[in-house]
């Protein structure tokens, strides 16, 4: 029996967006699910029941009978708890949680008997999660939509141009963050044709920068401000200091500042002071992307574009809804992304599959039980072996190994008979020399084996010419015959012992001293 | 030095060589590891020279022996190019064979090592000469055969001649009947008869099995090669009661055997079968298997200013490189493009499957020559799952190792082998010479997939106009 999808309207004040898109029902319904979408659900972003109807969804009224009729409900906003109750009892819900915040919802959804996947919980780091992160690309629309709110206030153009009526100069533009929605606004203000710098604390985000069109700024400070997971962290008072140096400096030189800065779990920092704002040009815009978390600049409003000493500051929070109907098409496909994942099988029944990575970091919800937060994903370079490189065993006629297999109870102990026997037989008649040499011996290949097998493969030929250098040891027993100690009068022919040692000295010093030195001309050559 | 100082030197050179192995087991550690190696073997030598087994009057002759091997060796080591480093390599076993086999030679014609030994003693230190001598034979034509198929003296293709597991099997039944009438001989020049037999059929027994494995399988022979230059020197150590060396050749012998099980293990193969020769010669007729399971699509050809742009258009880009590469010395152009590409944002990686090339890691030595930052370059198995997310999997001089019908049809000579998953990207660019199949003798389905292109043409050629399209 296939699920049915059901999509409300949104109700939050001010939000436009909807959870899916017609183009995206039709992907869903051929995935195998039902769809069910609220009459007038896409009405502020421009989709109207009757697309959503030719793409193939049911149109329900009202919500109440939307959310009992859905088994799984697509939603944008994190729910109400008006929202929470009319959900079906162990029921699935996809869409913005933020479990950190808002930990009463979580147990009034785990009252539920709910299934919970949060999309902003998404492990962003893993590389096959890109296409579900709904963070990702709403950042990108919003980053867009600040430069637009941006140039609609800023009252000159964005690209110098010389006309007949005299020069214009082209609009500097500094972007304090270069995270998603930084790097879609440098992308978007470099298009229009602005001088664009950018600053990070993530230093390694200065090639994607670059690779925008912007410029990096650097704050003259050696301080590493990865977090982990690809997010910034709360740099030192020092680096402040540097940076708000900085900050300062660029606020008299430019007309617009964009700042998206934003730290996990923490009120936004405060990056634009009221100081530099008085600094800033007349008529210059600071758009402050971080207005819903406390903004980046001391006298931002949130949700307002206010002017204070003759700068407009623009706290918009709401900068997706303004951009709807692209917001909306993107994050149903990340949706839709999910939902393939989710239902493998194609047969419009959902999986939720825990020992996935990916989707283990989405749930936090997992039949009322709280799953949330997930233990962090192994990363980032240890992806677990495809099962399609799992070897198939190849018909025998071919001789064809078993590859990896582990060896079976009987195989080992036929192994360890048969050394037994061999150690039996040895003991039993070997002299007493010759087992001490045999002891090193047989230790000497168990500690070869412990400390080459975790050479890595990069330097397999390294080992190689090294271990060849090493062999040529075999001098020693060269050397022991060039001229021994004679005792008693032996009948010794030296000239002949004697050339053969030449011999072979020489031969292994060709393998000693040229093993050395190109396996030290090959290591100089790795590097990073 | 008395003897137990030149004991305790011994022991301080088997740690080193310890923790030299140890040490390349990372980038990082890996040129310490490699000075271990010089000190241990530093320490060793004089521990040996200046020790009680040698008298003053052997200084000179040992002098004048090192003085020539080690500039013959020093000047090989600065001339050779990365791109031979199979063939150094596989000279360079042979010499530790040969050099086995003189030491071998030696001892058994000098009085002085066996004439207090007598009974069981004596009979094990003869088999430990007639053992070293075998293996020390074996290694050494064997190695002279794989240098010259490398170095393309000889041809590549496997020598299969007619019943030739029965010749290896009579070669054995005659080294053993050999053996036993060399332990029973009474004087030295009738051992000799039966040693010098020995000798002849260990030279031709590594000749033939060397001449039996074709060029592909070169990383499996080559490793295999340096375990027995290991177990020569162990021999050796045993045949002169010294631990140092039964130390180090267990050390070498192990390594190489490592080395030799991942490389059969990344062709699905086990180590008999590649030894035994080619591909399909197990059984079941291959030739006709292929014929039936045609890969149905067209190739489609590409030229290089298109592959300048799908490369400039993508975001996330993986080279693979093969033999082709290292033949036609690409490594530098392959560098220069991803360099280009890495300034401009694009996520260029490496996949490197483990037999790719001659010898056991011959492709990260190439690209580590080319100053392609290691960190850049993956294994197969980290690399292999990232291939949905790749827009260009770019293919350069390699075939069996991206060949889907190791997963996809289990009649497949190379069915069970992992290889790199190109096809998975977004598009797959292969870089070969022509349609030819590689060494497996098998065609190759990739080519004739929706999402390949081919660029045909030498590597080096046509990656420099692919560089040259990227930067116009």
């Amino acid at each position: 029996m296939p699920l049915m999808i059901g999509v409300p309207r949104e109700i939050a004040v001010g939000e436009k967006r909807v959870a899916t898109v017609p183009d995206v029902v039709e992907k869903l319904i051929k995935l195998g699910f039902t769809v069910a979408v609220e009459s007038g659900a896409g009405d502020a972003a421009n989709f109207s029941d009757e697309t959503y109807r030719a793409a193939g969804a049911q149109i329900i009224e009202g919500a109440a009978k939307l959310w009992s009729a859905s088994d799984i409900v697509l939603k944008v906003c994190v729910p109400t708890a008006e929202e929470v109750s009319l959900l079906r009892e162990g029921g699935y819900l996809i869409g913005f949680i933020w479990p950190a915040q808002n930990p009463e919802l979580m147990t009034q959804l785990a009252a539920r008997k709910a299934t919970v996947l949060a999309i902003d919980c998404l492990p962003r780091v893993l590389s096959r999660a890109q296409k579900m992160d709904a963070l990702t690309s709403q950042a990108g629309v919003a980053g867009y939509r600040a430069v637009i709110e941006a140039a609609n206030v800023f009252g000159r153009f964005f690209n110098g141009q010389i006309t007949a009526a005299g020069k214009v100069p082209p609009a500097k533009v500094f972007i304090a963050g270069a995270g998603v929605a930084g790097l879609a606004a440098i992308g978007t203000a470099a298009g229009l044709g602005a001088i664009v710098r950018a600053n990070d604390t993530r230093a390694e985000v200065a090639d994607q920068v670059k690779s925008l069109g912007g410029e990096f700024v650097k704050v003259e400070y050696e301080e590493e401000g990865g977090g982990g997971g690809g997010y910034a962290k709360v740099m030192s008072e020092g680096f402040q200091q540097a940076q708000r140096e900085m900050y300062a400096k660029q606020a008299r030189e430019v007309d617009i500042i964009i700042t998206t800065a934003l730290i996990p779990g923490k009120p936004a920092p405060k990056l634009i002071t009221a100081e530099m704002v008085k600094s800033m040009k007349p008529g210059s815009v600071i758009v402050d992307m971080a207005a819903e978390r406390g903004g980046n600049c001391e006298l931002t409003e949130p949700g307002q574009a206010v002017v204070k000493h003759g700068v407009t500051i623009v706290g918009y929070t709401d900068l997706n809804s303004r951009l709807a109907k692209q917001s909306s098409a993107l994050y149903g496909n990340n949706l839709f992304r999910l939902t393939e994942e989710l239902c493998k099988t194609k047969d419009g029944i959902i999986n939720v599959n825990m020992d996935d990575d990916a989707i283990r970091g989405l749930t936090v919800i997992k039949d009322g039980v709280i799953t949330w937060p997930a233990p962090a994903p192994k990363l980032p370079a240890a992806p677990a072996k495809p099962a399609s490189a799992q070897p198939i065993t190849a018909p025998s006629a071919h001789g064809h190994g078993k590859g990896g297999a582990p060896a079976s109870a009987t195989k080992i102990a036929i192994i360890f008979g048969v050394a037994a026997l061999l150690f039996l037989l040895i003991g039993a008649y070997a002299p007493a020399a010759f087992l001490g040499h045999f002891t090193v011996f047989i230790l000497a290949c168990f500690v070869g084996y412990m400390v080459v097998w975790n050479v890595t493969p990069a330097l397999h030929t390294p080992l190689m010419s090294v271990t060849n250098a090493i062999s040529s040891i075999i001098a020693i027993g060269a050397l022991v015959q060039i001229s021994p100690p004679l005792m008693g009068d032996l009948d010794r022919p030296d000239g002949w012992i004697r050339w053969l040692a030449v011999a072979g000295i020489a031969l292994t010093s060709i393998n000693m001293f040229g093993g050395f030195a190109v396996t030290r001309r090959m290591l100089a050559m790795f590097r990073k | 030095m008395s003897a137990s100082l030149a004991t305790v030197s011994y022991i301080g050179a088997t740690i080193l060589f310890i923790l030299s192995l140890g040490g390349l087991s990372n980038p990082e550690s890996s040129r310490r590891g490699n000075l271990y190696g010089m000190i241990g073997m530093a320490i060793a030598v004089l521990a040996t020279v200046f020790g009680p087994r040698v008298t003053m009057a052997g200084i000179p002759w040992i002098i004048g022996a090192m003085a020539v091997g080690s500039s013959i060796g020093l000047y090989a080591a600065r001339k050779v190019l990365m791109t031979q480093m199979p063939e150094l390599v596989a000279l360079m076993h042979s010499l530790v064979g040969l050099a086995a086999m003189l030491v071998g030679f030696a001892n058994y014609i000098d009085p002085a090592a066996s004439s207090q030994l007598i009974g069981a003693e004596k009979s094990i230190h003869e088999i430990e000469i007639y053992i070293g001598i075998l293996i020390g034979a074996i290694t050494f034509s064997g190695s002279i055969i794989a240098f010259c198929k490398l170095s393309g003296k000889i041809g590549g293709k496997p020598l299969l001649l007619p019943g030739r597991h029965w010749m290896n099997l009579l070669g054995l039944l005659i080294v053993i009947i050999f053996g036993w009438q060399f332990l029973h001989s009474e004087t030295v020049s009738a051992g000799m008869i039966a040693l010098t037999v020995m000798t002849v059929i260990a030279l031709l027994f590594g000749i033939h099995m060397v001449m039996a494995i074709g060029g592909a399988d070169m990383p499996v022979v080559i490793s295999m090669l340096n375990s027995y230059s290991g177990w020569a020197a162990a021999a050796t150590g045993f045949m002169l009661s010294n631990d140092l060396l039964i130390v180090t050749g267990a050390l070498v012998g192990s390594s190489g055997a490592i080395l030799s099980y991942i490389m059969c293990r990344a062709m699905n193969r086990n180590f008999i079968s590649v030894i035994a020769g080619g591909f399909g010669t197990g059984g079941g007729t291959p030739a006709a298997a292929s014929g039936d399971s045609q890969p149905a699509g067209e190739v489609i050809a590409i030229s290089a200013v298109d592959t300048a742009e799908l490369l400039r258009e993508a975001k996330n880009i993986i080279i693979v490189p093969g033999y082709g590469m290292a033949v036609a010395q690409a490594q530098h152009t392959v560098y220069e493009i991803t360099k280009y590409l890495r300034e401009k944002g694009i996520n260029v990686r490496f996949g490197i499957h483990p037999v790719a090339g001659r010898m056991p890691g011959h492709m990260n030595v190439l690209l580590a020559e080319a100053k392609v930052p290691y960190d850049i370059v993956m294994e197969m198995d980290e690399i292999n799952a990232d291939f949905p997310d790749t827009d260009v999997a770019m293919v350069i001089g390699a075939n069996d190792i991206v060949n889907p019908a190791a997963q996809e049809d289990p009649n497949s000579p190379i069915a069970g082998m992992p290889v790199l998953e190109v096809w998975k990207a977004k598009t797959s660019i292969v870089m070969k010479r022509s349609m030819a199949s590689g060494y497996a003798g098998i065609d190759n389905p990739l080519f004739y997939k929706e999402n390949n292109r081919m660029l045909f043409g030498d590597a080096k050629k046509m990656l420099d106009e692919v560089l040259v399209a990227l930067k116009a």
